[in-house]
């Protein structure tokens, strides 16, 4: 488990406040300066520089020759990026919602994820595939969903779902250089959220949790957006002195359970927040790692907030429902220590 | 119901505008073709088209003795098509290949021995047993590997050959699919790519005519060649049968690629000797006997072959057979290894899940 942090600490001496969607935007401009193998593919990644701006300006300074708008064919680019990445590249395929995984769970399942392994270890496959998560946009069933469950569900894959600029940044520079395939989750609602980066240069290894709230009465195990839902009902819980600890474990694979059980086993109770579906979601996967590590320690059941087993629905009367919030998580966490 | 082929009259068919993609031997003159084959040219195509003849044979054999873990899908029939098309290609370029992919890999290169090494699931073979028969990949010889997804390896070729291009390697990429892929969407994603880009890929259309056990006339509409035409893609449609044929015309359209005028789509006519896959044994429900004969003694890609070397005295039947009688012992030495060799470790099981 790392505290929060030498990173950070070193991190102010020189850091600026950007936002998340400019992090990842700095991230792809080092690592392709830094590697002129890594090049990006994706619909409207060029000039338009995707419809979130994300990607604004990269293609003036490395052009479209390594800045590559692509047909409407999420299959064909994702296989793009398998085919380049084996024989020599380094691809980041842009996938403009999490939803359009679906287009590509051949490429990512059947190839990228599996042909290491087919291969006995031959052949390797280094691409990340950047995609969006996340409810609440007003987007309606097929462009608000959170499906990094699917495929942290593939022995081959790695996942991560950041949480902040400083560990989007981070983390996309480590999955560029990894040698598997990394699909990258951006919660589409949080890209003009600031946070402090440091000018610097600096990398975040894939597969360790951060403390993003020291606590001792409950752990709030969170991804992406749920670390701010959960950050809100722990200031709410304080007031009510309810001290509650914060784990981000900014990939889902690999996950760190060390620092999950650690902390459970100090504060003796776990809420998993998490705005992928509830059922078979991630939330069950962290619960499940809790229940086996910490089961001797534990004061209560380990309990789950997922996003509600529904497609996700258009009107805000409707779709605020379906997604887990600080009142929801914090309500929980007072029951579960018994206030 | 059965079409029943004869390659001078053309065919029986639901839609007779499919007849080019049948048996009837397409118009393309051979002659030159034929004539810029050196001796040594054709001796060692006829190698090479028999080695994989009888790589399928012993595998056959195995797979009769239990000797052979799961289903082996055999490429026999359609040898002219790998040994054309690879012999056409560098060492350094890249080739995918599909279930029924031995030919492919052999014929680009691959050693016997860790062939059936891997067909047996041993630690000598390709993939460390990881693979076995439909996931063959061997990086030394630009086999980007095997792949049991119908159509699934469209998107790897051209990623390759992107890759190629980017790199400035000029390397070119081979996607061997059979026409069972022509129902996969991926592939057309591809295709578009790859002509907007002009990436040196060649998309090989292997159509021995039966999707699995489904006659593909069932389940194709309009004509191949027109598919890959409507992308603006260099298209031919050619005697599958013809080693000569395929490789000239492979040699054409990689240079093509390599010289940077972009992907090119070769339809080959060929045919599936055996089943599906090795224990399809009983086919008459999907396609009649007399058809399969006529393929095996008009059609044979090897018979071709060794017809020609002897009509233009290129070799007689004694050195055909002592070519062959070398082959076999080759064979016997590689399968016998492969029986001998050791399982992979049991602790290898999670290894190579992450680089």
């Amino acid at each position: 488990m790392k505290a929060p942090t030498q990173a950070t600490t070193s991190a102010q001496k020189a850091s600026r406040e950007i936002t998340f969607a400019q992090a990842i935007n700095e991230a792809l401009a080092e690592e392709m300066r830094r590697d002129p193998r890594v090049f990006i593919i994706g619909e409207d990644v060029a000039e338009a520089g995707t419809p979130f701006k994300v990607l604004s300006g990269l293609v003036k300074e490395f052009g479209t020759k390594r800045v590559i708008d692509s047909p409407i064919s999420e299959a064909g680019i994702a296989g793009i990026g398998v085919g380049a990445a084996m024989t020599g590249m380094r691809p980041v395929v842009d996938i403009m919602f999490g939803d359009f995984i679906t287009l590509t769970m051949d490429q990512l399942v059947n190839q990228a994820a599996k042909i290491h392994y087919m291969s006995g270890g031959k052949l390797k496959v280094p691409m990340v595939l950047r995609t969006t998560l996340g409810a609440t946009r007003r987007s309606a069933a097929q462009h608000s969903q959170s499906l990094h469950a699917w495929l942290s569900h593939i022995p081959g894959l790695k996942v991560a779902v950041p949480s902040t600029p400083y560990d989007a940044k981070g983390l996309l520079k480590s999955a560029i250089r990894d040698d598997n395939p990394v699909v990258f989750f951006e919660d589409k609602m949080m890209y003009q959220l600031k946070g402090s980066v440091p000018a610097g240069e600096y990398t975040i290894p894939l597969g360790v949790a951060d403390v993003k709230r020291v606590g001792n009465d409950i752990t709030l195990v969170a991804t992406s957006s749920m670390v701010h839902v959960a950050l809100a009902a722990a200031e709410a819980l304080q007031g009510a002195g309810v001290s509650a600890e914060i784990i981000d474990v900014r990939t889902t694979v690999p996950l760190d359970k060390e620092a999950i059980i650690e902390s459970v086993k100090k504060t003796t109770r776990a809420i998993v927040v998490d705005e992928g579906y509830e059922r078979y979601g991630v939330t069950a996967e962290i619960a499940s790692v809790i229940a086996d590590g910490a089961f001797y320690y534990l004061d209560a059941p380990v309990k789950r907030l997922g996003a509600m087993d529904v497609p996700v629905p258009f009107s805000p009367v409707l779709e605020d429902q379906t997604v887990p919030t600080a009142e929801t998580v914090a309500a929980l966490a007072m029951k579960l220590c018994g206030r | 119901m059965f079409a029943v082929p004869s390659y001078d009259t053309g065919l029986e068919t639901r839609n007779p505008r499919l007849i080019v993609a049948s048996m009837a031997r397409p118009k393309q003159s051979r002659t030159k073709a034929a004539s810029a084959l050196s001796r040594d040219q054709a001796l060692h195509f006829y190698r090479q088209m028999l080695k994989v003849r009888l790589f399928e044979e012993q595998v056959n054999q195995l797979y009769l003795g239990a000797k052979m873990p799961g289903l082996a899908h055999l490429y026999i029939g359609q040898e002219a098509v790998a040994v054309g098309v690879c012999e056409a290609l560098r060492r350094d370029d890249y080739i995918t290949s599909t279930h029924r992919g031995h030919g492919h890999c052999l014929a680009k290169g691959a050693s016997l021995d860790k062939m059936f090494a891997e067909l047996l699931g041993k630690a000598p073979g390709y993939c460390r047993g990881k693979g076995g028969s439909m996931h063959i990949a061997d990086q030394d010889t630009g086999n980007l590997g095997a792949n049991a997804i119908v159509g699934g390896s469209a998107g790897i070729a051209t990623g390759a050959a992107m890759s190629a291009k980017m790199r400035g390697s000029d390397q070119v990429a081979v996607c061997f699919f059979g026409e069972g892929a022509l129902g996969q969407g991926l592939l057309y994603e591809e295709m578009n790519m790859a002509s907007l880009w002009k990436l040196p890929v060649i998309y090989v259309c292997e159509n021995n005519q039966y999707n699995e056990y489904t006659s593909y006339r069932e389940t194709t509409a309009g004509e191949v060649a027109a598919r890959a035409e409507a992308f603006g893609i260099h298209t031919e449609t050619i005697d599958g049968q013809d080693v000569q044929v395929v490789h000239a015309k492979s040699l054409a359209i990689v240079e093509r690629a390599r010289s940077g005028e972009g992907p090119a789509f070769l339809q080959c006519n060929t045919y599936r000797f055996h089943g599906h896959h090795v224990g399809d044994i009983d086919r008459s429900y999907y396609r009649a006997k007399k058809e399969e004969e006529e393929w095996k003694s008009r059609r044979d890609p090897v018979k071709l072959l060794a017809e020609w070397l002897q009509k233009s005295e290129m070799a007689d039947r004694k050195l055909l057979d002592q070519i062959e009688a070398e082959i076999a012992t080759h064979i016997k030495e590689s399968v016998d290894f492969a029986l001998n060799a050791p399982y992979p470790d049991p602790i290898e099981v999670n290894q190579h899940v992450y680089a």
